[in-house]
């Protein structure tokens, strides 16, 4: 049973340590890096192609993989119960 | 044309409402919808009841005011619910609890922090609807000429006739239907603005200062403050969390979060673009929150541009009706189960608090801060008391009723006096503004902090063993889960 909470919270973590980094990081990125910063792209700049568009499909990504990864891990727990 | 909108709108929600009138008979359909709603209806639900007028309206307007920085908050709403369903969407569904406060009484088997947690509910969807009404009264004066305190009432009295008509059914129905609404009604227009945008020779935007991000400290500061608060304050608004019962178990639970990150996804890559083309044809608006319905006006004119701000208009009163609906439902069901004697009967008489206090606060305080602003105070709260009960009472078996309930005093404390200060002297300059207006930072830290304190020098609950069982197990096992069960309503 604590392993099933810790495999999940081991894996919740991940994902919010990965968030906090990209959507943490992101700020400061844009601060300290002026060519990011002054970057265009197609015409339209960088940080707002990165703010406006691109953070959605990396949000769905990661949530589509962690629903596979969550769903994974409780059927581990399933099978080792069921075994006993 | 617009008010014709206007009453179309109103007219299609009351008659999905009387639908779900004639479907839900017990209490448990009332609130829940019995849990037979599909993760993609659900999650198109939770998208229509979320996506209120600070999404509709509001972001465009902050973006035409403040520029890229203020991009964060779309994003900030559409991660809020990556956290959610990392943290809480699984666990949430399985403990089985209909609201906030029953998940409290449930984790930590306390009465007082069960009434702390529906205080916090009714203070969080007050400080949401206010907002809503004050807005919707602005819109409507705008689009159709009727008075200045017509269009607050006209929202509550929609909400509340569909409420009483069907309760959850009717509204899980109204609200997936809600969301294509406004997806389509800010999308359809904005095909024709880019069309003729190019038309116009496609003008880029001079302002670089608008154009980038951040630049000072204080920004910087306001910067991570309001990522931290929409992020974690997501998870703890009352309206979005009831929504989590209609899954089936804690498996669609989860599908329907991620359902929902895709379908907000799509929608929020509009308001930014709205924001822009503001920011070249309509920059000189007082009310930057009116710029959505202003765009097609002086972009198109003509029978085109009547026609598509009438379609900007209904989907912003679909905006209104939606998230006020989900809202009031929450409120009214804390308040009927909590201070009223519980069952249907209470929980209609508690509809009239629910919406009518902030209602009364709309027609005294006519106007002050933009929309999306006011929204983002409740996130703060949110994420400042709610977030750190459910992540720590998910995930850490020591949280107890006292650190729980010294950790809502502490975080529910701080950020309402932020709020009310912020409220009563207006958007301020300097560092000691900043902190009030976006509390966040210090706040949500500082709640956990309190928490985890308090927590270590007091007792655990006695069941919180099978709690654990309860949350974190695929329902499909026969285990032991304790058989607590919400009050019947």
């Amino acid at each position: 049973m604590s392993a099933l909470v810790r495999s999940q919270l081991r894996l919740s973590l991940f994902v919010c340590t990965l968030l906090a980094l990209l959507v943490g990081g992101l700020p400061l990125l844009l601060l300290l890096v002026p060519p990011l910063r002054e970057a265009r792209l197609l015409g339209l700049p960088v940080p707002w192609l990165l703010l406006a568009v691109a953070v959605y499909p990396v949000f769905a990504g990661l949530g589509w993989w962690y629903v596979r990864q969550a769903e994974h891990n409780e059927k581990d727990f399933e099978e080792l119960v069921e075994r006993r | 044309m617009n008010l014709a909108a206007v009453a179309l709108v109103a007219v299609a929600t009351l008659l999905a409402g009387s639908y779900g009138l004639r479907l839900s008979r017990t209490t448990s359909d009332f609130y829940v919808a019995s849990r037979t709603v599909s993760p993609l209806a659900n999650a198109s639900a939770i998208g229509g009841e979320y996506l209120s007028a600070a999404s509709f309206l509001g972001v465009a307007g902050l973006v035409l005011a403040g520029g890229a920085d203020l991009l964060w908050l779309p994003v900030g709403w559409t991660g809020g619910y990556l956290v959610l369903l990392v943290l809480v969407s699984a666990p949430l569904r399985r403990s089985g609890a209909y609201t906030l406060p029953d998940f409290a009484e449930a984790r930590l088997e306390s009465m007082a922090v069960r009434r702390t947690a529906s205080l916090l509910v009714v203070l969080i969807g007050w400080l949401y609807l206010l907002p809503q009404l004050q807005t919707a009264g602005r819109v409507v004066a705008g689009m159709t000429g009727a008075p200045a305190w017509a269009g607050g009432p006209l929202v509550a009295a929609v909400v509340i006739i569909g409420v009483l008509g069907g309760g959850m059914r009717s509204i899980t129905l109204v609200q997936a239907f809600q969301y294509w609404l406004k997806l389509t009604a800010l999308a359809v227009p904005l095909v024709f603005l880019l069309a003729a945008w190019r038309r116009d020779g496609a003008p880029g935007i001079a302002d670089e200062a608008w154009l980038l991000p951040v630049t000072g400290d204080q920004q910087l500061y306001s910067t991570y403050s309001l990522i931290l608060a929409t992020f974690l304050g997501t998870m703890g608004l009352p309206h979005v969390l009831v929504r989590f019962y209609t899954n089936p178990d804690g498996r669609a639970a989860r599908r329907t979060t991620a359902v929902v990150l895709v379908l907000l996804g799509v929608f929020y890559l509009l308001p930014a673009v709205y924001g822009a083309l503001g920011k070249l044809y309509a920059a000189d608006l007082a009310d930057t929150d009116g710029v959505v319905l202003e765009l097609p006006r002086r972009l198109l004119g003509g029978a085109l541009g009547e026609a598509l701000t009438a379609l900007l208009t209904a989907g912003a009163f679909a905006a209104f009706l939606s998230t006020s609906s989900g809202l009031t439902v929450s409120v009214a069901g804390v308040i009927g189960q909590d201070l009223l004697r519980g069952g249907v009967r209470s929980f209609r008489a508690a509809t009239v608090p629910a919406l009518g206090v902030p209602l009364a606060l709309a027609l005294a305080l006519p106007s002050s801060l933009p929309v999306a602003t006011m929204v983002g105070m409740a996130f703060a709260l949110s994420a400042s008391t709610f977030c750190p009960l459910l992540v720590l009472g998910i995930w850490w078996r020591g949280l107890t009723a006292a650190g729980a309930l010294a950790g809502l005093l502490t975080g529910g404390g701080l950020t309402g006096a932020a709020v009310v200060w912020t409220v009563a002297a207006g958007p301020g300059e300097g560092w000691a503004a900043a902190l009030l207006a976006q509390p966040g930072a210090w706040t949500v830290p500082l709640t956990f902090l309190v928490m985890v304190g308090v927590s270590r020098r007091t007792a655990r609950p006695a069941g919180v063993a099978r709690t654990m069982v309860r949350l974190h197990t695929p329902e499909g096992l026969r285990l032991d889960r304790g058989d607590w069960r919400p009050r019947r309503v």
